[in-house]
């Protein structure tokens, strides 16, 4: 049985093999990796590294990698702080906010990833106004059919210097609020770390006029036919995020509700005994434990995440899986790009299972 | 003997309902509750513009010229709602597809209830299935020849998502046996495919069997674009649904299969008659939530240009004598996906009380 299976296998693969070699041969396609050396000469229209035209096929994967990882980056931090809040809505006793909650929920996860993608990418390019009428929801903030606009920092000379003081001066007052308010109530120490959140930002600011505005927050402003200055999204790259995000939180949402419902009901009754109230008992208790149960289905939450960003293709947004295909249009080495692509996932699966293990692990509940 | 684990008759425990309070006290009882109040009502007034655009300005009657001004243009879907529904698929031959659509819907209406689930209703479905590639494509009994790459809309979709998980489900319980049993090589193999295939994006698939199958194949082998991504379909559903599969063989007790064995049951007939029942019915959440997964994602199919219900919204909206109403041809799409998608788990929570039912009752 065995060795029948193995050798039909081996049969199979070397037949495979076989007709690939024959095809290639017959179109006249090299196989190899030394291309990814030879100048791209194809356009990525927008990425967080630089890259023009007459760089390798192989710096234009690691651009087209980084875009990925930076896009799942984003969609995964917001859609998790947008998932919290869904999930706790839907758990609450607010009866509009979470009957609001379910519906969210229900409609996000029944319509497929795409067709959210292309609604929104369709309100960016044809409902969003030109720039000259742009909306602005809020202040410094223009949302127009070419993007949208926002404020940007602007580096002066002597700004890293700024920059590393201010950070350096930013965990001390986080710190110290801790350090202040330690044993007393969430509350207080919540308002500590404000304070003194707030100090910093009067003291860098006040730094920063010292020295001259070496750092400033530069607004868009509208310039003949576009804004100019600021920090600009494109279209593209702002209708995959807010999909991705809003998607990808109505799962976070359900996965963080069912934790929350996973815990033993005697733990409510417990905290409800002691006369703990219902926020308390949520937030110390309940919400503590829920994280174990939680941790496992968010891993591959997060995994389908990065998976999907691949969908940015759909509205033109230059991640690995479009480089990729643009690679094997150009090139015709299909079997070298495709194996890149299955290595990157591959390697990037293993690495987020790696690490959630290792967070499982630490918070998992110790018996005995 | 009737305490064999049914793993989703133990419904996770609610947290106890708090105490009911008057309305006004839950909506501004404290600080917390009046604020998240106003926030509540501030989304409802930030969602009044949408309303606006989606009902009152919008544009019920008319042609390409009633639709100036800001309104939704759903006189637009009217126009195109043969585009988007049938392709371009030949409007004398409509019909056709029409009925292929009846078929499928009524196919699976009949197979709601869970007494009709035995070996009849697997090859009624075949037939089926079979009678619905004819009317497609036709070529026969005397039907003009439709060729694939006229196939389009929503019988593209239907077939897309019943064929993939059709074809994936004997495929995945040969996995997930394969993952679960006690020959080192089909264990291998099985983890290799499970573990290679949901590493992978389906996008990925979807290019990987788009531009390598033509190299893998002979080259006197065509496979035709519809072909090629129901395969990538077809495995991609297969890796998920061994998953699934697998947990279900796993809560399943030992002691069924050590029984089955000390009576010399045969291996496949004990798989069929005592593992498989009972496995797949501690399944079924997952099984129908993957099913909802891939009728979702059926929509990917356009990445590599097949004519589906997306990609025709999508080509109905670029029409120059329409002011861009991409947004409404995506809605209506949005809508059909949710009405399918919704309906399945509506059904699989009332199979769910069904099996509670019948092992608690």
């Amino acid at each position: 049985m065995q060795i029948a299976l193995l050798g039909g296998l081996v049969l199979f693969v070397w037949w495979l093999a076989g007709n690939t070699h024959e095809n290639l041969t017959e179109r006249g396609i090299r196989t190899g990796f030394d291309y990814l050396w030879r100048p791209a000469r194809f356009p990525i229209s927008e990425s967080i590294l630089r890259y023009d035209a007459s760089d390798s096929f192989f710096w234009a994967y690691v651009v087209g990698l980084a875009n990925t990882l930076w896009l799942s980056f984003l969609s995964i931090l917001f859609a998790t702080l947008l998932g919290l809040v869904v999930g706790l809505s839907r758990r609450s006793a607010h009866p509009l906010l979470s009957r609001f909650a379910g519906t969210y929920v229900t409609v996000l996860r029944n319509v497929p990833l795409i067709v959210q993608l292309l609604f929104w990418y369709a309100i960016a390019t044809s409902l969003f106004p030109v720039p000259r009428e742009a909306l602005n929801p809020l202040p410094g903030v223009f949302l127009s059919i070419r993007g949208v606009y926002a404020p940007a920092l602007t580096l002066g000379p002597g700004a890293s210097m700024l920059l590393i003081v201010a950070a350096i001066l930013l965990v001390i007052a986080i710190v110290a609020g801790f350090k202040l308010s330690a044993g007393k109530r969430l509350s207080v120490k919540a308002a500590s770390v404000g304070l003194s959140v707030c100090l910093w930002v009067a003291v860098v600011v006040g730094l920063s006029g010292m020295l001259g505005h070496p750092v400033g927050l530069e607004a868009p402003a509208l310039k003949g036919l576009n804004f100019r200055g600021g920090m600009v999204l494109s279209p593209e790259f702002a209708s995959i995020i807010t999909g991705l995000t809003i998607y990808t939180s109505a799962f976070i949402g359900e996965i963080i509700r069912g934790g929350i419902d996973a815990v033993e009901k005697g733990q409510w009754e417990g905290g409800r005994a002691l006369g703990l109230s219902e926020r308390h008992i949520m937030f110390r208790i309940i919400l503590p434990q829920a994280l174990r149960i939680i941790v496992p289905p968010m891993t591959s939450q997060y995994l389908s995440t990065v998976k999907n960003t691949t969908l940015a293709v759909a509205v033109g947004y230059p991640e690995l899986g479009l480089v990729v295909n643009t690679v094997i249009n150009q090139t015709g080495q299909a079997i070298e790009s495709i194996l890149i692509m299955l290595a990157v996932f591959l390697s990037i699966s293993l690495s987020v299972s790696a690490f959630m293990n290792w967070y499982n692990a630490r918070v998992a509940l110790v018996v005995r | 003997m009737t305490d064999i684990s049914f793993k989703i008759a133990d419904a996770p425990q609610k947290p106890p309902k708090a105490k009911r309070k008057p309305l006004l006290k839950l909506l501004f009882g404290d600080l917390l509750s009046a604020f998240l109040t106003v926030l509540a009502v501030l989304i409802i007034v930030g969602l009044i513009p949408a309303f606006n655009w989606a009902v009152l300005d919008a544009h019920w009657v008319g042609g390409p010229a009633a639709c100036q001004g800001g309104g939704a243009c759903w006189t637009f879907i009217g126009a195109k709602a043969r585009l988007i529904l049938f392709g371009l698929y030949p409007p004398s031959e409509q019909w056709r597809a029409t009925i292929v659509i009846v078929l499928i819907v009524a196919m699976v209406l009949v197979s709601l209830s869970p007494r009709l689930w035995n070996a009849r209703l697997l090859l009624v479905w075949a037939v089926a299935i079979a009678a619905m590639l004819v009317l497609m494509g036709g070529g026969v009994l005397g039907l003009d020849y439709v060729p694939t790459s006229k196939w389009g809309g929503l019988p593209v979709t239907l077939l897309l998502a019943t064929l993939s998980l059709g074809l994936a489900f004997p495929l995945a319980v040969l996995l997930a046996l394969g993952r679960r049993g006690k020959l080192p090589v089909a264990r291998a193999i099985s983890i290799f495919v499970i573990e290679l295939v949901r590493g992978l994006p389906l996008v990925g698939l979807l290019f990987v069997a788009a531009i390598l199958l033509p190299l893998l194949l002979p080259p006197e082998w065509t496979v035709d674009k519809l072909g090629r991504t129901l395969a990538a379909l077809t495995i991609f559903a297969a890796a998920y649904l061994a998953e699934v599969i697998r947990g279900g063989l796993q809560g399943l007790d030992d002691g069924q299969i050590e029984a089955a064995e000390a009576l010399g049951i045969p291996y496949w007939k004990m798989i069929w008659h005592i593992v498989l029942p009972q496995a797949i019915q501690n399944v079924i959440p997952p099984l129908t939530n993957t099913a909802i997964v891939m009728i979702k994602n059926t929509s990917l199919v356009l990445i590599v240009g097949v004519f589906d219900m997306l990609s025709a919204a999508r080509s109905a909206s670029t029409d120059p004598a329409w002011p861009a109403p991409s947004t409404e041809a995506y809605l209506f799409v949005a809508a059909i996906y949710f009405i399918i998608c919704f309906s399945i788990s509506i059904y699989s929570r009332h199979l769910e009380w069904g099996v509670a039912a019948r092992t608690h009752g």
